[in-house]
């Protein structure tokens, strides 16, 4: 297992919402925690893979992530089994959504 | 004074020798048919060193127990046999190489002995004589590669040695042909003898020799797909392609591949095509085996014709009962032909869609792998421009014009090629590679040629999750490049695009992200499967469609 | 097809739970922000889950207040591994003090999770007799069964240790799974592949027409509601006679169909007819073509 961090600075802070977990811990698929961190200021994001080694490309997908939804007071922490990129990035937006989407 | 006496010139030497082998085969038959129990006795007979020999080996049907009996043969009587087959699929296939009985090559398909023919060819057992394509290997059965000796596979004969090949035919006209044309003999392993057949597919006077199997010929169900397994990224690529390409081009005339893409959509026509008004627009007439996963589009009126390659386990019934749509017999079951349905994809299709393992910065693309001999198939026939076709159909044109666009070049169609990957595989594996596996194969294996399965200049488009790359659009090697590079996601090849040359490319429509196409990623889930499961499938057909038993969880 | 469906078999655990109480209901107890994840798996380098791969809460049926566990599949199997034992256990041990209306178990599990050895074993045994103990003071445990794991292994004996099971044809139900009798007894005996005989033996509608199976529902959560809030009116019999009634009918059971080699022959032996078609038919036409015909 390998264990990543990376956290941006900066960004719009969502309402305050109760944590929400997507996806599920199996072969080629991730579970992702969403939690309000409020007055952080940043984006945390937490991962432990089962696939070791490809640390340049989670920081490749993770930007774009942070890019895509600009958020901050976030607090992601996702356990993952060696989903590909693609499908890493369908459940990150899954949860934020999912996250957002329980205000609305 | 006379000049030398020299002999006449003999025209008829094969028909002598086919005399002589059946003279030395006849203690073992009667009339034609001959017992499981003196298979062997018969293939030594009627074998001489050095023949060169078709083992009905395809992607589906195999002549399994004429295989296993010629693998029991006496090496010191039948020996360096030249196997011209199109598939290698059962270890017999190998097995005749390993035990001495076989020395020489040529074929098409090698899937699931690929990892040992490599070893054998290595060790120099194996002499390759060439790797083909379907129509290829075909085409030289009737010039240089004709069998002497054929050993097939039928479903069923009669008391006369007429055969009945059901919905399974695959190779088996094409290698009777070439054989008993040209004086060869054939030796046919049937499931069953009956007084009388629901159809004659071969006539009597074609075949030498008719065996009944101690158990049915073995039949792959190659083309079935579980719905189950479809994933939403596949659901999104799916859209992208109907919504991208089929409804951009018109697309009425296609095969597709074998994969969950393309069964992801062949699911989605039903529901996502239909919501976009696109039916009787696209889709309707099929170059495919009967796969499972097409039932709901053509319950729903999608599809107007079906020619197949082969039969699909399970899809007896179905399709005996929808003959508008697939080809059948006067007996009602259906008929298949390899060669002809390959020909129909070359020339009568308008695009071909199918899956690989590695695409270059070129766009070539390639199943090879290190330490695999694997082989063509039908993909290169089916993914190549018909460089031969003179008729016009709207979406060919489309891409010719796309093609030749602010060129001065003679105006002419040409077929769409879709290479459909996610641009990473299981564990990580990358779809896009700076250089295909198929360059150090070729060194290792000393081929002529790297094994290209499709070259990239008859690729127009390439799909991943990502988005859709037009080549057509393409005007520089350049160009080209970074249309791939854009769509390679996070692969080393996805992350080393200049991302302003991949932005202007999107700009001019070469790259399209879903976005681009209108497509909401949020409705690509599972739930727009027209089938989820197999036994949805089931339903959707009536209860016509009995998938094997490994399908089944009921 | 019904376009209303919404599959049991294709759903996750929360999605289960959340389609099967009362809309909006449901409160998870433990949830996975409190990372309560196994101490078993990480030094055997193995990933874990937030919830461990299972979801406790309450809710409400049909009105009612009921406590609900759910096991998810797609986490190592379903297996049973000491967190994930102990939340199903604390969640039993809550509705001794809470008294809902029912316990229900959604159950998925391929058994006892082999990575955490003993300790899985343990959680287990104190499932059963956490699931005793509830039944005891009166309170219906019911188990629900149509994911894709089916139900095996200790979560197997936990299941028959219920007060009534709801089974969908795709939920299966057994002590050892097929691969393990395959491995065990071999290929001749069982066949793990042939996975229509897999199903006619361990499958839902066999289970339902054997008797261990209460109810046979089509693979659809609303579905699954129904036949939970029909059952919540169950009361536990734990009486002796009762324990002597299932003895009785367990033993007529194998006297009768104990020399059948396959479910067909049992099926046969039920007097239903055709029973080669049973494996086709919907669960309304199979309810139709096996009444008053169970074991």
């Amino acid at each position: 297992m390998e264990t990543l961090r990376f956290e941006y600075l900066g960004g719009t802070p969502p309402a305050v919402q109760a944590p929400t977990l997507t996806g599920v811990v199996g072969s080629g698929n991730l579970e992702v925690l969403v939690e309000a961190a409020p007055g952080s200021g940043s984006c945390v994001i937490e991962i432990t893979t089962a696939a070791v080694g490809f640390g340049h490309i989670w920081q490749a997908v993770i930007d774009d992530f942070h890019a895509r939804h600009g958020l901050c007071d976030l607090r992601i922490s996702v356990n993952d089994v060696g989903a590909t990129p693609a499908v890493v990035s369908l459940r990150l937006d899954q949860a934020i959504e999912t996250f957002l989407g329980d205000a609305a | 004074m006379n000049a030398p006496l020299t002999p006449p010139r003999r025209w008829d030497t094969q028909s002598q020798n086919r005399a002589a082998r059946l003279g030395r085969a006849a203690a073992f038959a009667r009339g034609r048919h001959v017992a499981a129990a003196d298979a062997r006795a018969l293939l030594e007979a009627v074998l001489e060193p050095g023949d060169r020999v078709c083992l009905e080996g395809n992607n589906q049907k195999q002549a399994d127990f004429l295989a296993k009996t010629l693998v029991s043969v006496d090496p010191a009587r039948v020996h360096d046999l030249h196997m011209v087959q199109s598939v290698l699929a059962l270890p017999e296939h190998i097995d005749v190489f390993e035990r001495g009985i076989a020395t020489k090559l040529d074929f098409s398909f090698s899937g699931p002995q690929g990892a040992r023919l490599a070893k054998l060819v290595s060790a120099g057992r194996i002499d390759i004589g060439a790797i083909h394509t379907y129509l290829e290997l075909f085409g030289r059965y009737f010039t240089d590669l004709t069998p002497r000796v054929s050993l097939i596979a039928a479903q069923a004969a009669d008391a006369a040695g007429n055969l009945y090949t059901g919905p399974n035919t695959e190779d088996t006209p094409v290698i009777v042909e070439a054989t008993a044309f040209k004086r060869g003999i054939v030796i046919a392993q049937v499931n069953e003898v009956v007084d009388t057949l629901p159809r004659i597919d071969i006539p009597a006077d074609w075949v030498d020799f008719v065996i009944p199997a101690p158990t049915p010929a073995y039949v792959e169900p190659l083309f079935t797909r579980d719905p189950a397994q479809i994933s939403e990224v596949q659901v999104l690529m799916a859209m992208m392609a109907i919504q991208g390409i089929y409804a951009e081009y018109g697309v009425q005339r296609l095969n597709h591949g074998i994969g969950f893409d393309t069964a992801a959509i062949e699911l989605l026509l039903p529901t996502y095509g239909e919501s976009l008004g696109l039916k009787g627009k696209i889709c309707r007439h099929w170059a495919l085996n009967p796969h499972p996963a097409l039932i709901p589009a053509i319950e729903a009126g999608w599809v107007e014709s079906v020619h197949s390659f082969g039969g699909e386990l399970g899809m007896e019934a179905y399709t005996a009962a929808r003959p508008d749509v697939f080809f059948t017999g006067p007996d009602g079951s259906m008929r298949s032909n390899r060669a002809l349905c390959q020909a129909a994809g070359h020339y009568a299709c308008d695009l071909f869609i199918g899956s690989t393992l590695q695409i270059d910065l070129a766009g070539n693309s390639s199943t090879a792998t290190l330490g695999r001999i694997a082989g063509f198939g039908g993909a290169p026939n089916m993914g190549a421009d018909a460089r031969g076709r003179r008729h016009a159909s709207p979406a060919w044109l489309k891409a010719g014009e796309q093609a030749r666009a602010g060129s001065s070049r003679m105006p002419r169609g040409q077929k769409l090629v879709v290479q459909m990957v996610e641009t990473f595989r299981e564990h990580m594996a990358p779809a896009f590679v700076e250089q295909l596996d198929a360059w150090e194969l070729a060194e290792q294996a000393g081929m002529p040629l790297p094994p290209v399965m499709i070259y990239g200049e008859d690729v127009t488009h390439i799909l991943t999750e990502e988005g859709i790359a037009n080549l057509l659009l393409c005007r520089t090697a350049g160009e080209r490049e970074q249309a791939i590079r854009g769509v390679a996601g996070y692969t080393a090849v996805g992350l080393g695009r200049d991302r302003r040359a991949v932005e202007n490319l999107r700009d001019r429509g070469v790259i399209r992200r879903p976005e681009d196409l209108g497509i909401d990623k949020r409705l690509a889930s599972r739930d727009l499967l027209a089938a989820k499961s197999m036994k949805d499938l089931v339903r959707a057909s009536g209860g016509l469609y009995d998938p094997p038993k490994r399908f089944r969880n009921w | 097809m019904n376009a209303h469906r919404h599959s049991y078999y294709e759903a996750g655990a929360r999605e289960r739970l959340h389609g099967l109480l009362d809309a909006g209901s449901f409160r998870e107890l433990l949830g996975p922000a409190e990372r309560m994840t196994s101490p078993h798996l990480p030094p055997l380098d193995a990933p874990v889950a937030f919830d461990d791969g299972v979801v406790v809460g309450r809710g409400r049926l049909a009105g009612r207040s009921v406590l609900a566990g759910a096991q998810e599949g797609g986490f190592n199997g379903g297996a049973v591994g000491e967190v994930h034992g102990a939340k199903l256990t604390g969640l039993l041990e809550r509705a001794l003090d809470e008294r809902p209306a029912a316990v229900l178990l959604l159950v998925e599990s391929g058994g006892v999770r082999l990575h955490e050895a003993n300790a899985g074993l343990i959680a287990v045994s104190e499932v059963m007799r956490a699931v005793l103990a509830v039944r005891s003071a009166g309170i219906p445990v019911l188990v629900l069964d149509g994911g894709q794991f089916g139900c095996f292994g200790g979560m197997g004996i936990v299941a028959r240790c219920c007060d009534a099971i709801v089974i969908s044809e795709e939920g299966r139900l057994g002590l050892s799974g097929p691969e393990v009798i395959e491995t065990t007894c071999g290929v001749e005996e069982f066949d793990s592949r042939d996975r229509a005989l897999v199903w006619r033996t361990v499958g839902g509608k066999h289970r339902y027409l054997l008797g261990e199976a209460d109810v046979l529902v089509a693979d659809d959560i609303g579905a699954f509601r129904e036949a939970a809030i029909r059952l919540l009116d169950t009361v536990p019999d734990l009486s002796l006679d009762a324990l002597d009634a299932e003895h009785g009918r367990l033993a007529a059971r194998l006297e009768r169909f104990g020399t059948c080699r396959d479910a067909l022959d049992i099926w046969s032996a039920l007097g239903i007819g055709q029973p080669a078609r049973l494996p086709l038919l919907d669960t309304d036409e199979f309810l139709t073509a096996t009444a008053d015909r169970r074991a």
